[in-house]
C-alpha cells in the first residue's frame, strides 16, 4: 500500500479564494479569448449552479461535473489530458464528467510549471495523483458524516460514493459543498498499481475537436479590443547590435503607430541560464494590422554596429557559470577549421578507467572515427509571439513559454515592477522543442507594450524566428575502439566538443563496459547563440555512437544487438567504474523487447535494417529502421521502436510521442542544417531550410512499451537520439557506405 | 485602402484593407477566424491552407483583391459541428500534436478527397507534401486520410 504524506505538497494545495460567494468560477482568463477551447462542447453539458472548490487543481460542481486544472503548458505531448488523467484515477472519476482548463501561472498554486526536459509527467506523478486521492479523501469524509458510518467502509467508483451496509449512495457533486469545507488530509492512501482503471488505458486527446475545428487558442490567437500589433527587428548577423534607427518615414505608412527601441535587460541584470538573447537592443514596430506591420518593417532603415567582446556571468541550473562572447562575424567554414584544430588536440579529461592508454598501445587494431552535425533551427509551426499589457506596475501577459517562472525575474526587472505584479496565461504551444524556454520574446512584449502604452501581440515572422538563435549547437566527437587479437573490444576513447558547448556525456553507455576507457572533450566560444532542442547533447551523442558501436560490432564479427547486450551484462555483473549513469538491465530489457517486437535475425530481401539504442532523460528507447531502395532513394519503410519510460500513462498519446520523435529525428539527420556567412544565417524560410515531409516519413511506425511498474520517467525526448544511429546504420546497409556526418542527404549521395 | 464583398463560409463579410493584403491577415485580423494559421508566408508549410472554390489555396500568399466573389471557405466553415468526414478521421486517429499545422493539412485533405474521393498512398503524399507538421504526425495523417476516404466509399 503506498501512503503519501501531503504535506510536503500542502502548498499546492491552497484554495484559490473564499468559497463564501458561492457559484464559485474563478478568475483565470484574463483575456476573453482565453476561454477554455472546451467552451463550445461544453455548451452541450449540463453546467453546474455551483462549483466546489477541493484544491487549487480540481472543483466540483453539484451535479457531478469535475473541472481539472493542468498545471503544465501544453506543446504537443498531451499533458492536457494525461496529467488530469494521474487527478481522475485517483478521485475516481468518470472521465466523461472531466473538464479540462490550462491553470495559468502561479507557482503557489501549481508548483513548477515546466515543460521540458521530458520531465512533465515524472515530476507530476505524485503530486498530482495526491491531489486526486486528497479529493476522494474529503468526499468519502463528508459522506461518512452525513451517513453516520466508517470513512473506510465507503468505496468510490465512477463519481459515486457508495455505502454496502446502509445501502446509502451519492455522486460527488452532493458531497462536494461539505467536502470542501473540511480539512485537508495529513496523510492519504494512493491507488496499488494493478488497481488503476484509467493510467494505463488510452484515453483521447482532450483538445482533438477543439483543434481539428481551428477553435483551439494558440498565443498567437490572441485577440483583445484596442490591441495593436508588434513586430521587432534585430540585427542581420550575429555579432552586430542596433546602431540608431530612424523611424520617421515608416511611422508615416498607414496603419503604423510607433517605431521604438527597446533594451531587453537591465543594465547589471544577473541573466538565469534561459535569458540567452544573441539580440538585447531590437527596434519595435507597432501598428494596427499584422500586414501594414510587416509592410513597414521591410521599409524600416536601421544602422547596426559590431558587437564589442564581452564576459557574462550566468546564474543557472548549474550555478554561476562565466559566458565568453567574442565579437566578430562568424563563418560556418571558419567554425570547421577551429573544430578540426581543437578535435586533433588532447582535449579535458573528463572520465578514465583502467589504462586506456596502454589498451590502445598494444592493441592489433584500432578503429578511429569522427562524427559531425550541424546547427539546427528549431523551427517551431507557431513563429515566437506574446501578447503583454502594461498598465501602470502591472502586466498581463499571455505566451507560448514552456517555462514561465524563469522569465519572471527578467520581466520584473525590465520593466521595473514587482514580480508579483506579472500575471501570465499560458495557451496552447505550437510547438517549442525547447525553443520557447528562452522567453525573450516575452520580456520584448511586455516592453513594447510598456513604451506605446496599450495591449500588443508581438509576433515574429518565419525569417525572425529562423535567424534569432539559440539554435542546436553544432557538434563534433571522435571515437576510438582497440580491438585484441579475437576482435574483442578492450579500449574505448570518446573525445567530443562544440561550438559553443561540449556534447559528452562521460558516464553513460558504454562506459561501465569497457575496463580501459576514456572521455575527453572541449568547447569553442561564440557568439551564435544555443540553447535546448529536443534531448540535448544526446540528440547528437546517440548517433555518434550507436554508429560507432555498428562498426566496432562489424569488426567484431557479431550481431550488432548482441553486441550490445554482451557489454550490458558486464556492465551489469561487474560494471566498471562507479559514477554510470544507468540501469544496465533496464537497457538490455528494451534491446531483447526491440529483437523480438522487430522479428530482428529474419532477413527480408532488399530491406535494410539499422539498430541503435539508447539512454537520456531517465527513459530507455532502442529502434530498428528499416529501409528500402527505391530508385536510387532511400524510403524509410518501417521503424520498430521499444520504450522502458516506466508507467505509461497514455499508451496511444505516448506512441504519438514517439512516432513524432522518430520522424523529427528521420528529418534532421536526413536535412537538418543551419549554415552561417558572416554572422548571417544563411536559411531564412522553408523554401531553404529543408523540413521532413510526408512523402519522407516512415511508411510504418510500431511502438511497444516495456511492461513494468516503475514510476513513469521521460517519454517526450528518449525515442529521439537514437533514431539518428538507426539510419545511419540503416544506410550503411542499404549503401555500403557509412555516415559520419550529418545531414546525410544534403552532404552528399546516399545511394550510389 | 479599399473596400472587398467576401463571400466566406457562406457569409457575406466587407473588409476595408489595402488590396495587397493576404487573406491569411484579413481572416485572422479584420475577420477573427484564427483557425487559419501563420507558419511562413511564402506558401511553403501549408499551415494556412483554405478552400477558394473547393481547392485548397495557401491564404498567406493569396491577395484580398485576388478572391472577388468566390467562395472561400476556412477551418471555421468546413462543417457545423467537427462532422466532415476528414475531422471524424481525424479524431478517430488521434492525430494532433501540438496542433498548430493540423487546420492546414485538414483543409488540403479535405481538398484532396473532394477531387480524388479514392487516392492511392502516393497521391496522398504527393497531396499532403506541402503541409508541414513539425511534431512529425505524418504517419496518423496519412491514416486519417485514407479512413475518411473509406468512410466516403462505403
Amino acid at each position: 500500500m503506498t501512503f503519501i504524506k501531503t504535506k510536503i505538497g500542502r502548498r499546492a494545495f491552497i484554495k484559490n479564494t473564499s468559497l463564501a460567494s458561492g457559484g464559485l468560477v474563478l478568475g483565470f482568463s484574463i483575456l476573453n479569448a482565453c476561454k477554455p477551447e472546451q467552451a463550445k462542447e461544453m455548451a452541450s453539458i449540463e453546467m453546474p449552479n455551483e462549483w466546489f472548490e477541493i484544491n487549487s487543481y480540481l472543483k466540483i460542481g453539484d451535479n457531478g461535473l469535475v473541472t481539472i486544472y493542468t498545471p503544465n503548458p501544453e506543446f504537443g505531448q498531451n499533458i492536457r489530458t494525461s496529467m488530469p488523467m494521474l487527478i481522475a484515477e485517483e478521485l475516481d472519476l468518470d472521465w466523461k464528467n472531466v473538464l479540462v482548463e490550462q491553470a495559468p501561472y502561479h507557482p503557489e498554486k501549481y508548483g513548477f510549471q515546466f515543460t521540458g526536459g521530458s520531465q512533465g509527467i515524472r515530476r507530476r506523478w505524485e503530486p498530482l495523483r495526491m491531489a486526486g486521492a486528497t479529493a476522494r479523501h474529503m468526499l468519502k469524509e463528508a459522506a461518512a458524516m452525513a451517513w453516520q458510518v466508517p470513512a473506510s467502509e465507503i468505496k468510490t467508483l465512477e463519481g459515486i460514493l457508495s455505502h454496502e451496509t446502509s445501502g446509502n449512495s451519492a455522486g460527488y457533486g452532493e458531497m462536494a459543498s461539505a467536502a470542501a469545507q473540511l480539512p485537508v488530509p495529513e496523510e492519504v492512501k494512493l491507488k496499488e498499481i494493478k488497481d488503476f482503471t484509467l493510467i494505463g488505458k488510452s484515453i483521447k486527446n482532450v483538445d482533438a475537436k477543439a483543434i481539428a475545428t481551428g477553435q483551439a487558442m494558440f498565443g498567437s490567437d490572441y485577440q483583445k479590443e484596442g490591441m495593436l500589433i508588434a513586430m521587432i527587428e534585430h540585427p542581420p548577423a550575429f555579432g552586430m547590435t542596433l546602431e540608431s534607427v530612424d523611424g520617421t518615414a515608416v511611422k508615416a505608412m498607414p496603419g503604423i503607430k510607433d517605431v521604438v527601441t527597446i533594451k531587453s535587460f537591465k543594465d547589471g541584470f544577473e541573466k538565469g541560464g534561459f535569458d540567452t538573447n544573441a539580440f538585447p537592443e531590437l527596434v519595435a514596430i507597432v501598428g494596427n494590422s499584422t500586414w501594414e506591420v510587416m509592410q513597414a518593417k521591410k521599409q524600416l532603415k536601421v544602422n547596426w554596429k559590431p558587437i564589442a567582446a564581452q564576459t557574462e556571468t550566468i546564474s543557472g541550473f548549474r550555478g554561476k557559470e562565466t559566458r565568453n562572447i567574442p565579437a566578430g562575424l562568424e563563418s560556418t567554414e571558419s567554425h570547421m577549421a577551429k573544430i578540426e584544430e581543437l578535435a586533433s588536440k588532447k582535449g579535458k579529461l573528463v572520465r578514465k578507467d583502467g589504462n586506456p592508454e596502454a589498451a590502445f598501445n598494444n592493441a592489433p587494431k584500432i578503429i578511429e572515427r569522427s562524427y559531425s552535425a550541424p546547427y539546427l533551427a528549431h523551427n517551431s509551426m507557431e513563429p515566437l509571439n506574446a501578447f503583454a499589457h502594461v498598465i501602470g506596475d502591472k502586466v498581463k501577459i499571455a505566451a507560448p513559454i514552456q517555462i514561465p517562472s524563469l522569465i519572471v525575474p527578467t520581466i520584473a526587472s525590465s520593466l521595473g515592477i514587482p514580480a508579483e505584479n506579472i500575471e501570465m496565461e499560458m495557451p496552447r504551444m505550437g510547438g517549442g522543442f525547447g525553443r520557447k524556454a528562452y522567453a525573450h520574446y516575452v520580456v520584448e512584449a511586455a516592453l513594447i507594450s510598456q513604451k506605446v502604452n496599450a495591449p500588443i501581440k508581438l509576433i515574429y515572422t518565419r525569417e525572425d524566428d529562423m535567424t534569432n538563435g539559440i539554435y542546436r549547437p553544432t557538434y563534433h566527437a571522435t571515437y576510438r575502439a582497440a580491438l585484441d587479437e579475437n576482435n574483442n573490444l578492450t579500449a574505448l576513447h570518446v573525445k567530443a566538443g562544440g561550438i559553443p558547448e561540449s556534447p559528452l556525456f562521460a558516464n553513460r553507455f558504454p562506459a561501465g563496459a569497457i575496463e580501459n576507457y576514456m572521455a575527453e572533450e572541449w568547447s569553442i566560444d561564440s557568439n551564435i547563440t544555443i540553447g535546448a532542442f529536443r534531448a540535448p547533447r544526446s540528440n547528437f551523442m546517440a548517433g555518434a555512437e550507436q554508429a560507432f558501436l555498428d562498426e566496432v560490432a562489424e569488426a567484431a564479427g557479431k550481431d550488432p544487438i548482441e553486441f550490445r547486450l554482451e557489454l550490458l551484462k558486464r556492465a551489469k555483473e561487474n560494471p566498471v567504474g562507479e559514477e554510470n549513469d544507468y540501469d544496465a538491465e533496464r537497457y538490455a530489457g528494451v534491446l531483447e523487447l526491440l529483437r523480438e517486437k522487430a522479428a530482428w535475425g529474419e532477413n527480408k530481401a532488399n530491406v535494410h535494417r539499422g539498430v541503435s539504442a539508447y539512454f537520456c532523460h531517465n527513459s530507455y528507447a532502442a529502434h530498428v529502421l528499416d529501409l528500402t531502395n527505391e530508385n536510387g532513394k532511400p524510403v524509410v519503410q518501417n521503424v520498430c521502436c521499444a520504450i522502458d519510460c516506466g508507467i505509461v500513462v497514455n499508451p496511444d498519446a505516448a506512441k504519438n510521442m514517439a512516432e513524432g520523435a522518430i520522424i523529427d529525428g528521420i528529418g534532421n539527420a536526413f536535412y537538418g542544417e543551419l549554415t552561417f556567412r558572416d554572422g548571417v544565417p544563411q536559411k531564412k524560410n522553408f523554401d531553404q531550410y529543408q523540413m521532413i515531409r510526408m512523402a519522407d516519413a516512415p511508411k510504418r511506425i510500431d511502438v511497444h512499451f516495456v511492461q513494468n511498474e516503475i514510476a513513469p520517467t521521460g517519454m517526450g525526448e528518449p525515442p529521439f537520439p537514437p533514431i539518428f544511429g538507426a539510419l545511419a546504420n540503416a544506410l550503411y546497409k542499404a549503401t555500403g557506405q557509412r555516415h559520419y556526418h550529418q545531414p546525410f542527404i544534403t552532404k552528399k549521395q546516399v545511394l550510389g | 485602402m479599399a473596400v472587398f464583398n467576401l463571400n466566406i463560409n457562406g457569409k457575406k463579410q466587407t473588409v476595408d484593407v489595402d488590396p495587397n493584403t493576404p487573406m491569411l491577415w484579413v481572416l485572422r485580423d479584420h475577420l477573427k477566424l484564427v483557425g487559419t494559421k501563420y507558419g511562413c508566408g511564402i506558401a511553403q508549410c501549408g499551415s494556412c491552407t483554405i478552400h477558394l472554390s473547393g481547392i485548397a489555396v495557401r491564404a498567406c500568399v493569396l491577395t484580398v483583391s485576388a478572391v472577388g466573389n468566390q467562395e472561400v471557405t476556412t477551418i471555421e466553415g468546413l462543417s457545423e459541428n467537427a462532422d466532415h468526414p476528414v475531422q471524424k478521421a481525424w479524431l478517430e486517429v488521434d492525430v494532433p500534436q501540438c496542433g498548430y499545422c493540423q487546420t492546414g493539412q485538414i483543409m488540403t485533405a479535405a481538398a484532396l478527397l473532394e477531387q480524388n474521393p479514392n487516392p492511392s498512398d502516393s497521391e496522398i503524399e504527393m497531396a499532403m507534401n506541402g503541409n508541414i507538421c513539425r511534431c512529425g504526425t505524418y504517419t496518423r495523417i496519412k491514416k486519417a486520410v485514407q479512413l475518411a476516404a473509406e468512410s466516403n466509399n462505403s
